[in-house]
């Protein structure tokens, strides 16, 4: 539908990340210094010029698949490293945010206000370090051109192209639960009641006016609701007060991150059903991701000591047996690439997977691409941990080949 | 006023779009079908009165001959002529015809997208049946496609291209109150909030253009010579359709409405929005005096719903039925 929606799927995912990610490193009592080089890395990574240059382009969506592709590279751009469960729950509870967000926007174009608070929060992060920080200015400017212009029927559309790819996602989030702003059924609770949105009258007034443009009768009726009139509207610039406080930072050391895995939809099942279906556009997405992830550097990881774990969960039993209990229709799945057809994305892309090696050996077998690529796709780690189904990514060695089939793509 | 009837499950959610909820009801064989879109799916319902039979069909939105393709649905609606009923669906890719009951597609056309700035998004939105054999479709950029339907067979052709508005197109509407005495039969709406009022024939006339206020009209409907439009602040307006005048003037919701319709025989209004409410609204129209009246009759409030489709199922406005985002059903509410 719009093609204006990757960059604003994009930054508030990767905002939502970095809060989780920030409150963990602080309940892990992780050194101040570490915290900051993986959060500074991190933002690095997100804002690269070349990334984002290919991120505004006009396009469509990307699967859900394709995106949790980006976001799993994008989470191990420093020396953090995370477990397939803990990188699990980071997502469920980046997207469970931001859909929240979107639908609890007073007006389509609040989303850009949500983006800036994000992106505000963000600019802090960063504050200490300059050259991270211009690029963040930078990508200010690119939004505000970006998007200022747009009209009220274009962010609807964009909206609504938000929802759908939030569409069925029910899961639990404990913060939401305990705040009310979500049932326990998994869907979020919408009030009627509250200020109206910026432009919005109070409902309630019927006018009816003659021929002549004269108000004759002005009648009342129950809003049923309790509404009240709307607030100042936020500043759209690359400063100044949003007023809303969606988008903005909900955890604190005292507000842990916990999400339920029971009690989601049962119709979330069928709907993964046609999502699981091999998709006839990958292709074209691996081409888009495969020139993406160009600007997405990985850390390598010259000493073993300097990488760590951060863990979403209390502690690694419950990271463990998260894993084994994750219901199937919950998880992310993989993208599976064409070990033979269409050698020019692969090619592209194994060259791309190339430089993310993290000891910067090549697997010495490897001869015709096929292999090359087989090599390399064993990098992607949550590939392997969700196929062969083993436990973390520390359980992966280099060069070992996954055995599985590939799924051909037409 | 209404009280709530059990509810049909569909197979997927409803997604977030304009309009998301067609009716056609089939009197001889006792029957209603409902049609929901979710993503690029179409999901329809045949229910039988007597409530006991329920059977269902998903239709996608493929273009023929070429496998792989597959696009978002913007709208489907069943289109009523005097010699048949056909159900349009409107994607990002083109716009599709099918039998009534979804069982044949007798009509495909593919939309031009060659001369659209890459960053503007393509599709067809916008579908009403006006006259004795036309099919109106819109397009994002602001175009009425006007097909001609003969009264059986698949020979649709497309008779005329009407270019007014330069915005995407929102909804179209046909005069829907049966009287031969209106002058105009249809009114179109884009995403500025502008409406456009036609005369339909072998040529279209453009008989009065409405102005927007930078506010995207996503719903409208025509009756007895008004035009109501519903718009994203929540307002709905009517106007008199050949002059333009304002009669009135709501502060209907408090969030984007979604969903417009009228019940012919009765002056029935029904409007649903974002904001989880929809409203039945009585409408009077007097051409003697030239006065329009709107009294508002009944609220119905779906709990944490963003509510994307609600159309009465009968022509006295009897009985309605209400979709919303992320929801698996349709819900139906009859008069107690």
């Amino acid at each position: 539908m719009s093609s204006r929606t990757l960059p604003l799927l994009f930054i508030n995912l990767g905002g939502e990340m970095l809060y989780i990610l920030a409150q963990r490193l602080r309940a892990q009592n992780t050194p101040a210094d570490k915290a900051k080089k993986v959060m500074n890395d991190i933002i690095t990574t997100m804002f690269n010029k070349k990334f984002l240059e290919e991120l505004f382009k006009p396009q469509e969506l990307y699967s859900k698949k394709a995106l949790r592709t980006v976001f799993d590279r994008l989470a191990h751009a420093s020396i953090m490293r995370l477990n397939q469960a803990s990188m699990d729950k980071l997502y469920d509870l980046m997207t469970m945010a931001f859909k929240y967000q979107v639908l609890l926007c007073p007006r389509p174009k609040d989303i850009l206000l949500v983006s800036f608070n994000h992106m505000d929060a963000i600019k802090d992060f960063v504050k200490d370090t300059p050259n991270i920080l211009s690029q963040v200015d930078e990508t200010y400017q690119q939004l505000v051109e970006m998007y200022t212009p747009l009209s009220s029927g274009e962010f609807q559309l964009i909206r609504q192209t938000l929802l759908i790819f939030f569409q069925d996602m029910h899961i639990r989030v404990s913060i939401f639960l305990k705040d009310k702003v979500q049932n326990s059924n998994g869907r979020f609770v919408l009030p009627t009641c509250g200020p109206v949105p910026h432009g919005t009258q109070v409902p309630g007034l019927i006018r009816l006016f003659s021929c002549t443009g004269e108000e004759v009768t002005r009648l009342q009726f129950n809003n049923g609701g309790n509404y009240t009139a709307a607030l100042r509207e936020g500043s759209f610039e690359t400063f100044g007060d949003r007023v809303t406080k969606l988008g903005t930072n909900m955890y604190s050391v005292s507000r842990p991150v916990e999400t339920h895995m029971s009690g989601t939809s049962k119709n979330s099942a069928q709907h993964t059903k046609i999502n699981t279906a091999p998709n006839p556009l990958a292709k074209e997405e691996l081409n888009l991701l495969a020139k993406l992830m160009g600007g997405l550097e990985i850390q390598k990881l010259g000493n073993a000591d300097s990488g760590f774990r951060v863990n979403l969960f209390a502690t690694d039993e419950e990271e463990e047996e998260a894993l084994i209990t994750r219901p199937d229709e919950l998880s992310y799945g993989v993208i599976n690439i064409q070990a033979t057809k269409d050698q020019q994305a692969n090619a592209e892309l194994a060259k791309i997977m190339g430089e993310f090696t993290e000891s910067g050996d090549q697997s010495p077998s490897a001869s015709s691409k096929g292999d090359d690529l087989l090599a390399m796709m064993d990098e992607l780690q949550y590939v392997q941990a969700a196929l062969i189904g083993e436990g973390g990514w520390r359980d992966i060695k280099q060069g070992q080949q996954a055995a599985v089939s590939w799924d051909i793509w037409q | 006023m209404y009280h709530k009837e059990k509810s049909i499950q569909i197979k997927n959610s409803a997604s977030a779009l304009y309009n998301n909820l067609s009716v056609l009801r089939i009197a001889p064989r006792r029957l209603t079908y409902f049609t929901v879109v979710h993503a690029n799916v179409v999901n329809m319902v045949s229910a039988s009165w007597d409530g006991l039979n329920y059977s269902h069909r998903q239709l996608q939105s493929k273009e023929p001959n070429v496998a792989t393709s597959t696009s978002l649905i913007m709208q489907v609606a069943f289109c009523v002529l005097p010699s048949r009923d056909l159900l349009v669906v409107t994607s990002q890719k083109g716009i599709q015809i099918y039998e009534s009951d979804g069982s044949i597609m007798v009509y495909w056309h593919a939309l031009d997208t060659s001369d659209a700035p890459t960053a503007q998004a393509v599709f067809a939105r916008g579908i009403s049946a006006v006259w004795d054999n036309y099919i109106c479709v819109g397009v994002s950029s602001g175009a009425i496609l006007v097909f001609d339907v003969p009264s059986k067979g698949s020979n649709i052709t497309l008779s005329e291209v009407l270019e007014e508005h330069k915005e995407p197109i929102t909804d179209i509407a046909s005069e829907c109150s049966g009287s031969q005495e209106c002058i105009a039969d249809l009114v179109s709406a884009d995403d500025g909030g502008n409406l456009c009022v036609w005369k339909s024939g072998k040529e279209f006339q453009l008989l009065n253009k409405i102005p927007g206020f930078d506010m995207s009209c996503s719903s409208v409907k025509l009756w007895k010579g008004i035009v109501v439009a519903g718009y994203g602040t929540g307002q709905i307006h009517l106007f008199e359709a050949v002059t333009g005048i304002l009669h009135a003037e709501v502060n209907a919701h408090a969030r984007w409405i979604y969903s417009l319709d009228i019940a012919p025989f009765s002056g029935l209004l029904l409007s649903a929005a974002e904001d989880s409410l929809v409203r039945v609204w009585h409408l009077t129209v007097t051409p003697e005096t030239n006065s329009v009246e709107v009294a508002h009759l009944h609220n119905e409030c779906v709990t944490d719903t963003q509510i994307c489709g609600a159309k009465f199922c009968d022509g006295d406005g009897y009985a309605f039925a209400v979709t919303g985002y992320d929801l698996s059903e349709i819900i139906r509410y009859t008069q107690l």
